[in-house]
């Protein structure tokens, strides 16, 4: 599509738009000006904190419905000023599809999940069975129509929820976060859909994400870069890459376009790096890029010693919740002490299953896990807790106390230790996790990412030597992401061993020394990152995503991919190290 | 997994097929028909009846046990509470008296009492497979439509079937949660000490709150956003047809009622069956 059409009429026009929720002292929307045209297919971009969410908020209605504040200039959606519509007039414009797809399937069944809208609109029901199975035609879901959420792929919930939007044949279709909790294969092919459905009705298309090189699966028109309140770029793919900006406002650059730039080659818009399929390097930036791949050496790099002995080691588990439907079959996996592991693999392959298992929450049918030599098999919940502790997704599943201080102490209350005990310890991992300042803070008071520090001083505080994190990283954007993962890294050079569950390639490739991965309740490989990012067969099978260095090594003519991948890996390391002395002191001393 | 939805089971039954109207209607019309005849003859009737539904239902026995078994246990309890402040109720309402045994001076057993209990006892046992078949036979979304259509506002029907959608997912953080706390040292067996277990339960639910509430602002913003609330009615797209077998259920269910009237005041002239006289 082209946006220089000028004699078109914008279908969303931003005009010194700026809002402030009641709440807080200062807008979280400044002076927002904007001009979506019909048919557009466009990425918001931003940093959590940068109103992306309340930018959603306005054009979909939810405020000043749901979230009350203060509104200054103009937004018009279709030519009407959003103000004088209510959300029941503009869900027929702008139709969002939410994050979650677990948290808004109303329906009980596919069919009525999409019929929603027009139950409400009071369509008859011989009418509704029309148009629902249109819309369900539209996304492929036309024979599930009887099929309850609970049967569907994340796939397929997120198909339905499109088809939920879709049935009122809304002009926009604004895609908030689409592709949060999809495993790495069903976030493609959800774009596609998303393209798909683009290239078939032609309507305009809005995704918010922060997964910028996921979305860029598929070619769009514009991304447009929120930080604090603000745009500080609208501009095509080509553009954005050839520019700084991502780095400046704390976004994650696709990984390709990371090698290019260490490898010095000139990324500018002439060589098109918008998308590693348009990608096209003149013969000299090969030769920077095999340069680069073959002169440095990074021996310095330390290398953890694999000759240790397994801390871990599970021998023929299996598991199953009902009869003759295992859920794990014949793992065998060792752990070695100070390791950092990743376990991936589609949901529903038994990678949650298998960590409740080793923690002891239920009870494995047949198999042996040992800890340093000891079997664990019949210690209890709280006895294994002493040496696995377990930290779940989200942290508001855990908290339990309202001040920071009793939440860490709480493991050790129960435990019965002395209060003069549990102080000396309470602030020792305080110190830690970088919570010391906090230790008497209410934790409603904290960020995400100071919660989820909480839940793990509160596991910490138990001393085990393991610790098993379930997407630790899931939903939070670069900063935060970094935040975290630094952390997990900094207590892992303390000496614990920490596995961790995720659906998140990078944090694989930059963080893990080995990924485990799993398909179908069984072990189908467990290698180094960089070679698991590069077998086609195992990323297939385990619904990955082949990283874009694999195609950028491709592109270049390396033989062994998966070598590059891994020059990359320690490169990055090197760079991040060198940035991250201070990180460390700043927020963990 | 044990992801099911708590009752409702699908299936391809009679019962399954009638419109969740219809079978809400009928099991009021039957219930009224228990509830209103003391005629052990017409309760044994009626009770015979819905097990024979039951069976056409194909709800198995397994799955209901527990639930009869609390039933049961109560009714129990109300049977002896009855007997011990009212002993003699039978008597007056039969106004003969054909005494058994004394249990004491001021408890005599009489003939009569044992009757009357007894009628009562299995008027409350006949509207247990009735209550089951209705629940076990209509999934939530129809739930609601019917309560809907008889006049309940819709909002309040539909959060009714929205708290039975998500119960199987609170369910399941419900346990995780239990799991995680338990790791973190918390003691649910009965090797705690009471008042314990109750500071423990509170460790567990105020998470279980928190972590709902965020799920349900989300679900009322995804509610909003298509349109839910936008006029005073809405329409239903599982709503059924009503067909011939609808007609006949609701047909059925009136007779019996009427039956259950008739006996009471032209053969009985009251709601008791008095086979004392």
């Amino acid at each position: 599509m082209n946006n220089k059409i000028s004699n078109i009429e914008p279908v969303i026009e931003f005009n010194n738009f700026s809002f402030r929720y009641y709440v807080q002292s200062e807008p979280t929307l400044q002076d927002i000006n904007l001009k979506i045209y019909p048919g557009q297919k466009v990425v918001i971009l931003g940093p959590s904190g940068s109103g992306k969410s309340t930018l959603v908020h306005c054009l979909n209605g939810l405020i000043p419905f749901a979230y009350k504040g203060e509104i200054k200039g103009s937004l018009k959606i279709k030519g009407v000023e959003t103000r004088t519509l209510d959300i029941f007039k503009l869900s027929k414009i702008v139709g969002t599809v939410l994050q979650d797809t677990d948290a808004q399937f109303v329906g009980l069944t596919v069919g009525e999940d999409i019929a929603f809208a027009l139950e409400n609109d009071c369509v008859p029901p011989e009418e509704m069975k029309k148009r629902v199975e249109e819309a369900a035609k539209m996304v492929g879901m036309e024979k599930f129509l009887n099929h309850s959420p609970f049967e569907l792929s994340g796939g397929q919930k997120q198909r339905t929820t499109i088809a939920g939007a879709l049935v009122d044949n809304v002009d926009v279709l604004l895609f908030d976060e689409p592709l949060a909790n999809l495993d790495p294969a069903t976030a493609k092919r959800a774009t596609e859909i998303i393209d798909d459905l683009h290239r078939k009705t032609g309507k305009t298309i809005i995704i918010v994400e922060h997964r910028l090189e996921d979305v860029l699966h598929i070619e769009v028109d514009r991304v447009i870069v929120l930080k604090d309140g603000k745009i500080i770029a609208d501009l095509h793919p080509h553009e954005l890459m050839a520019s700084d900006i991502l780095k400046g406002a704390g976004l994650r650059e696709p990984l390709y376009v990371s090698a290019l730039k260490y490898a010095g080659v000139n990324v500018s818009t002439s060589i098109k790096p918008g998308y590693i399929k348009t990608l096209e390097l003149k013969e000299e930036d090969k030769q920077n890029i095999v340069n680069w791949f073959s002169t440095t050496n990074y021996s310095g790099e330390k290398e953890k010693d694999s000759s240790s002995e397994p801390i871990l080691k599970v021998e023929n588990l299996n598991f199953s919740y009902e009869r003759n439907k295992p859920v794990l079959k014949n793992i065998n996996l060792e752990i070695r002490e100070g390791e950092m592991v990743s376990i991936v693999g589609k949901n529903g392959a038994g990678k949650s299953t298998f960590a409740k298992v080793l923690c002891g929450f239920v009870k494995e049918d047949s198999g042996t896990i040992t800890y340093k030599g000891r079997k664990l098999n019949d210690m209890t919940i709280k006895e294994r807790a002493e040496i696995i502790g377990f930290v779940m997704q989200n942290p508001n599943q855990m908290i339990t106390k309202a001040i920071v201080y009793d939440e860490i102490a709480l493991g050790l209350r129960l435990r019965k230790v002395p209060e003069d005990r549990i102080k000396e310890k309470v602030s020792e991992v305080a110190e830690i996790c970088g919570l010391k300042p906090f230790l008497s803070w209410p934790v409603s008071a904290l960020s995400y990412g100071q919660k989820k520090r909480v839940t793990i001083a509160s596991i910490l505080v138990l001393d085990p030597d393991i610790i098993i994190l379930d997407e630790p990283t899931a939903g939070q954007d670069f900063k935060h992401y970094s935040e975290i993962m630094e952390f997990l890294a900094y207590l892992n050079s303390l000496g614990k061993t920490i596995i961790l569950i995720t659906h998140d390639m990078h944090l694989i490739m930059e963080y893990t020394d080995r990924a485990v991965v799993f398909a179908d309740g069984e072990i189908i490989a467990a290698a180094e990152p960089s070679e698991i990012l590069t077998n086609m067969d195992v990323i297939e099978k385990a619904n990955l995503k082949e990283t874009s260095l694999y195609q950028l090594s491709q592109l270049v003519g390396i033989e062994d991919p998966s070598k590059f991948v891994k020059h990359f890996i320690n490169h990055d390391r090197m760079v991040r190290n060198s940035r991250a002395g201070e990180v460390d002191t700043v927020h963990f001393r | 997994m044990q992801e099911k939805l708590i009752l409702y089971t699908s299936d391809e039954t009679l019962i399954h097929r009638l419109s969740g109207l219809t079978k809400l209607i009928s099991f009021l019309l039957l219930t009224s028909a228990v509830m209103y005849t003391y005629d052990i003859r017409v309760i044994i009737g009626i009770l015979v009846f819905s097990f024979f539904l039951m069976r056409v239902a194909k709800i198995k026995f397994a799955r209901v046990k527990l639930m009869f078994a609390y039933v049961f246990a109560f009714l129990a309890v109300n049977e002896i509470i009855t007997f011990l402040f009212a002993p003699t109720e039978g008597v007056k309402i039969f106004g003969t008296e054909h005494l058994l045994f004394y249990i004491s001076k001021n408890y005599p057993v009489t003939l009569e009492q044992i009757f009357y209990q007894t009628t009562k006892f299995l008027k409350y046992v006949s509207v247990i497979p009735l209550g089951m078949i209705f629940l076990f036979t209509t999934n939530p979304s129809e739930l609601a439509s019917s309560l809907n259509r008889i006049g309940v506002n819709y909002k309040i029907a539909y959060s009714f079937a929205l708290t039975l959608r998500y119960f199987p997912d609170i369910q399941k953080a419900y346990k995780d949660i239990s799991l995680a706390q338990q790791a973190r040292g918390i003691d649910l067996s009965y090797k705690a000490k009471f008042k314990d277990r109750f500071k423990y339960a509170l460790l567990i639910l105020i998470p279980l709150i928190f972590s709902s509430l965020e799920r349900v602002e989300k679900i009322s913003n995804a509610m909003d956003l298509r349109g839910f609330g936008k006029y005073k009615k809405r329409t239903w797209y599982t709503t059924k047809k009503f067909t011939f077998e609808d007609y006949l259920a609701l047909g059925i269910s009136g007779l019996i009622l009427l039956i259950s009237i008739a006996i009471g005041v032209f053969v009985n002239k009251g709601r008791f069956y008095n086979p004392f006289l």
